[in-house]
């Protein structure tokens, strides 16, 4: 069981909150407007080819059964410790 | 000190500096297909590489359980071709893999669920296979300890019954493979991780091992949990994430479940070993893990569901319990033949399902190694559907490996 610091609401059990998965940083739509074959390319590696490291991993939870918040937390995949300062995400 | 008396089962060579083939990864997907490369293509050129020891992997993770009750017809496929495959593997090994075909039954929870069960149960038999839908006595007659009476919070509508189903011995089936292909020629090494995959001129030329190089034609990677590790000594990019799923094992008790049931409100599935432990295993854990290590929030959950079905279970006590990387991809089903570099080809993306496909993996990997063309069974499963939009997405969960 994950203890995941949320930053609204202090230490939740992991039952409280979803997973989101790796952090995707998604391409800039407005600076790709036309869908070329590049802005393509750039989604398809954001959405299916995001990190799977044995090791550190920049995750985000949903904290549906607190403040309904996204947590971006670093957790090790290995031995789930979570190491870092954790970020609270605007929805 | 004991066991001294035991044969080896298989050859020790010595590891030449070049094989026409490398296979990378020893556990079942990897030791079939070295087998069906000799049986099917007298290929015996071939050097199989097993990082840690055969069965230490996924193969003899699992909980054994062998089916092919998919919609999509890409995905019944190969696993219908595989269950016609298990049926004559113990004579062909000269193995007992123990295949028992018990008959799989599939829970629906609700009429909604059950008309679904059905849409899969008239695809199936379209392709050929023998399956019925069950409900009330006939479904009370085929498991008999199936709490189907009490005021359950998700009562059971019927089921999906596929006799084939059933249990495998998973350790014999790597060794079974593996004791074959290396009596046909072809060499395994254990202990023997891969640690560079070496490409010249956009094309594979080597790996690297702790014990020397191998120059090679073509690498095959199947490796499931490790599965983006290695492809990305390639420097290839997998739409796969690894994530820990449980099995559990009860103590012994005599015969109470002849087949292998599964509950769908939520996930728990159970079977009986001849030795009388019941086999225990549910959902993934839902986050990436490469920790081989449990949560116990799921060990209440699939214990929990396994007790709906039936309660009597309450009374018996764990005695084992274990984890296995599942590699689970972006649409859920397994990604299988050549990739964008040439000389290189991989099978992954299994998960928590690849066990019941791993002859019929293997005897279609064999074809593509040995003919440099992709067979018909494992076209679907490209590399580059992900990039195309052509998913196979069975559950409908879209790209989130934890859902599947
Ligand atoms: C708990 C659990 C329950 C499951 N239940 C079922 C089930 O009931 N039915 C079903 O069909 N499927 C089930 N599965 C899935 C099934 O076990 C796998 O899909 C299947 O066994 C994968 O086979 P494989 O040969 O590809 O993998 P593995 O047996 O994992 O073999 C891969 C091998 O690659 C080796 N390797 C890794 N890195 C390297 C390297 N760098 N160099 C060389 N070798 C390397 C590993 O040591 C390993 O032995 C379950 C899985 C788990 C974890
Ligand atoms: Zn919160």
């Amino acid at each position: 069981m994950l203890l995941i610091t949320c930053p609204h609401c202090g230490p939740r059990d992991e039952s409280e909150f979803s997973y989101g998965g790796a952090r995707r940083i998604w391409p800039d739509h407005d600076a790709n407007p036309d869908q070329t074959e590049t802005a393509m390319l750039d989604w398809h590696q954001t959405l299916y080819l995001s990190p799977n490291p044995s090791g550190p991993l920049t995750e985000i939870w949903y904290h549906g059964g607190g403040c309904e918040c996204w947590v971006e937390i670093i957790r090790n995949t290995k031995d789930h410790s979570i190491s870092n300062r954790q970020k609270g995400r605007a929805s | 000190m004991g066991n001294k008396r035991w044969p080896a089962i298989i050859a020790t060579p010595a590891m030449r500096s070049s094989y026409d083939t490398v296979i990378i990864g020893g556990g079942g997907h990897g030791q079939a297909t070295a087998h069906y490369l000799a049986k099917n293509h007298g290929i015996t050129d071939v050097a199989v590489l097993e990082g840690s020891w055969i069965g230490g992997g996924n193969t003899a993770r699992n909980t054994t359980i062998v089916r092919s009750d998919y919609l999509l017809n890409a995905s019944f496929g190969l696993k219908n071709f595989a269950l016609k495959l298990w049926g004559e593997l113990s004579q062909e090994l000269n193995f007992n893999l123990m295949y028992e075909p018990r008959g799989y039954v599939d829970l629906a929870h609700s009429d909604g669920e059950l008309e679904h069960f059905t849409i899969r149960a008239n695809a199936m038999r379209l392709g050929g296979a023998g399956v019925e839908i069950l409900t009330g006595q006939a479904l009370q007659d085929c498991v008999p300890e199936l709490d189907l009476n009490s005021a359950a919070r998700f009562p059971v509508a019927g089921a999906l019954f596929q006799p084939a189903g059933g249990v495998i011995r998973h350790d014999a089936v790597a060794w079974g493979f593996a004791r074959k292909a290396s009596q046909a020629g072809i060499h395994i090494f254990q202990k023997t991780p891969v640690t560079k995959i070496n490409i010249t001129k956009d094309k594979v030329s080597s790996v690297d091992t702790p014990q020397g190089r191998i120059n090679c034609r073509q690498v095959f990677i199947s490796v499931a949990g490790a599965s983006n590790q290695v492809a990305s000594l390639a420097g290839l990019d997998l739409p796969i994430h690894s994530i820990n799923v449980q099995a559990f094992v009860t103590e012994p008790v005599k015969p109470a479940l002849k087949t292998v049931v599964n509950y769908n409100a939520g996930l728990s599935y159970i079977s009986q070993t001849a030795k009388g432990e019941f086999v225990l295993g549910g959902a993934s854990d839902g986050y990436n893990s490469f920790a081989r290590r449990g949560s116990f929030a799921r060990i209440e959950d699939v214990l929990a569901r396994a007790v709906q079905m039936f309660p009597f279970l309450s009374r018996l006590r764990l005695m084992r319990h274990w984890s296995g990387t599942a590699d689970i991809s972006m649409d859920g089903n397994a990604i299988i033949g050549q990739t964008p570099i040439d000389g290189l080809s991989i099978n992954c993306g299994w998960g928590y399902a690849g066990f019941k496909a791993t002859p019929a993996v293997g005897h279609q990997m064999a074809e593509l190694l040995a003919n440099n063309t992709t067979p018909d069974l494992i076209k679907p499963f490209t590399y580059d559907r992900f990039a195309n939009g052509a998913e196979i997405d069975d559950a409908g969960a879209g790209p989130y490996p934890w859902h599947h």
